[in-house]
């Protein structure tokens, strides 16, 4: 996914940043698959932490940590259970929203990857009990809350340094937020 | 694109052994992760001095490491900040004891990956963040102002603290004291074009230039029609001066970068017009220096950086340094 969309996340980042978020989420991502068919954790809580480190260690700027962070709270949030069932995910969302906030102090509306996980975290309902509607939830919801970032002036980041010329386009972060969301729901469908 | 290079995924690691090679009486190089250390490190008893940030701005940092300056350089990615794990290995690697002074340049990534480093970090550690790009307006609606040109002349005092064996207190105040007396401002008259992605960072009519530009191709404060150098040169002045503010009596240095695609002779015809606006202000020009020391790749433009000297940064500005790119009094 992260891989389709790199030249996609490049042109975004062009815009109003430095056109690195694609190269480095590939870079981070191609790291993480690696590392999982190297050696496959047995738990999700593991997973999500193997994903943490790779990022921490191979995308650098500033999506490393912050979806280092994110990765590295759901872990903690998911603990050592065996599967995930609804509220242990919606948990793990509020969990990895609450470690972005914590590392990049950026709030709604600043135009940053908060836009998109802040809704998906409030649209995860697991009304209808399954892993997979919620996960599609927070997906569609990640994804309107990146399109909401297109009018916004940058207050974080490098695209802060445009001010009102950061209007009009999409904030890369966000973006790939939004399509991370769009991975996990896919897969959870699947399974 | 037409670079000198045979893979842009490997720009970064094939230049570093090019630089091994052609310095290895000052510094080590080690991959993976990548961390560029002075060759006698660790110095026992004396701070580590330690920068980092994205490549693409050689000489920057790397070529400031040795004797006098940094004692570990940490290069990301071009214009992409190191890791932590990169960091936390620069701290390993030159620990003697003194503890580890860590330069972050005041950007997003940047700052996030250094300060996870610092928290990792097995040795005491302390971190200073330069932000002495005047163009960017320091507000609650911005990331706060860019670390530029501040950082060479940062980098070179501190590490003349450190290595006359200034503990790291005393090194961190120095410090301090000069990223609040020091300031920038850069232009470009072309974009430039990352590996990675092929194409220019931004668009710049034949007949425009950008003002307030950063060091990572991106755009800054205004597109403007390309006016004489004197014009110029007052352009990047004014914000400068009037910002911290600099007044007749002080005592200044003046450091006139090249962007990376200009040539030596422009530079110094910008750098006489900037000596005579300074004298003209009654601003003393007491020592300066003239080249491409922190560039954005093969960008043509310039940038300006005024810094108020005292006595002892002065002293720590002369004394002996041996790097790659700076080297007097050896």
């Amino acid at each position: 996914m992260i891989q389709d969309h790199r030249d996609e996340l490049v042109r975004l980042d062009q815009a109003i940043g430095d056109a690195d978020h694609g190269e480095n989420m590939k870079r981070g991502f191609t790291a993480v698959v690696a590392r999982l068919d190297a050696e496959p954790p047995d738990t999700p809580g593991k997973v999500l932490k193997l994903v943490a480190t790779t990022l921490i260690s191979t995308v650098g700027g500033a999506a490393g940590p912050l979806y280092g962070t994110a990765f590295l709270r759901a872990a903690s949030a998911v603990g050592d259970a065996s599967e995930l069932d609804c509220d242990t995910v919606a948990r793990a969302l509020q969990a990895a929203l609450d470690g972005v906030i914590a590392r990049g102090k950026a709030a709604v509306g600043d135009k940053t990857m908060v836009d998109a996980l802040t809704p998906a975290v409030a649209a995860a309902s697991c009304a209808e009990g399954t892993v997979a509607a919620a996960l599609a939830a927070a997906a569609d919801a990640a994804a309107e809350g990146a399109n909401s970032t297109v009018p916004m002036v940058a207050r974080k980041g490098r695209a802060s340094y445009l001010g009102e010329r950061s209007a009009g386009h999409m904030d890369p972060g966000s973006r790939s937020t939004a399509l991370l969301l769009r991975s996990f729901a896919d897969t959870a469908a699947k399974s | 694109m037409k670079k000198i290079i045979n893979d842009p995924e490997t720009v970064v690691q094939d230049a570093l052994r090019g630089m091994q090679a052609a310095h290895s009486d000052l510094l080590t190089v080690h991959h993976d992760p990548a961390v560029i250390v002075r060759a006698d490190a660790p110095v026992a008893g004396k701070v580590a001095l330690i920068s980092g940030g994205g490549s693409g701005h050689e000489p920057l940092h790397g070529g400031f490491v040795g004797r006098g300056m940094l004692a570990a350089a940490c290069p990301g990615p071009v214009f992409t900040s190191p890791t932590s794990d990169q960091v936390v290995d620069a701290i390993a690697r030159t620990d003697g004891g003194a503890g580890a002074l860590l330069i972050v340049k005041n950007y997003t990534g940047d700052v996030l990956n250094f300060e996870m480093a610092a928290e990792l970090a097995e040795t005491e550690v302390r971190s200073v963040v330069i932000d002495d790009d005047v163009a960017v307006k320091d507000s609650l609606y911005t990331a706060g102002r860019r670390g530029v040109g501040g950082t060479v002349l940062l980098e070179k005092i501190v590490g003349a603290a450190a290595e006359r064996g200034d503990d790291l207190a005393a090194c961190e105040a120095l410090a301090l004291r000069v990223i609040a007396s020091v300031r920038s401002m850069g232009l470009a008259l072309t974009a430039c074009t990352v590996p990675h992605v092929g194409e220019p960072s931004f668009e710049l009519a034949d007949d425009e230039m950008e003002i307030g530009i950063g060091i990572h191709g991106e755009p800054g404060r205004q597109k403007v029609p390309v006016s004489t150098a004197s014009e110029m040169v007052a352009a990047l002045l004014e914000p400068i001066l009037s910002d911290l503010p600099f007044s007749s009596g002080d005592r200044v240095l003046l450091f006139t970068n090249g962007m990376g695609g200009t040539p030596l002779i422009e530079l110094y015809l910008a750098h006489g017009i900037a000596e005579q606006l300074l004298a003209d202000r009654g601003i003393t020009v007491e020592r300066r220096l003239v080249g491409p020391y922190i560039t954005s790749l093969e960008m043509q433009g310039m940038s300006i950086t005024l810094l108020r000297l005292d006595d002892e940064m002065v002293e720590l500005w002369d004394a002996p340094v041996h790097t790659p790119a700076l080297r007097w009094g050896v």
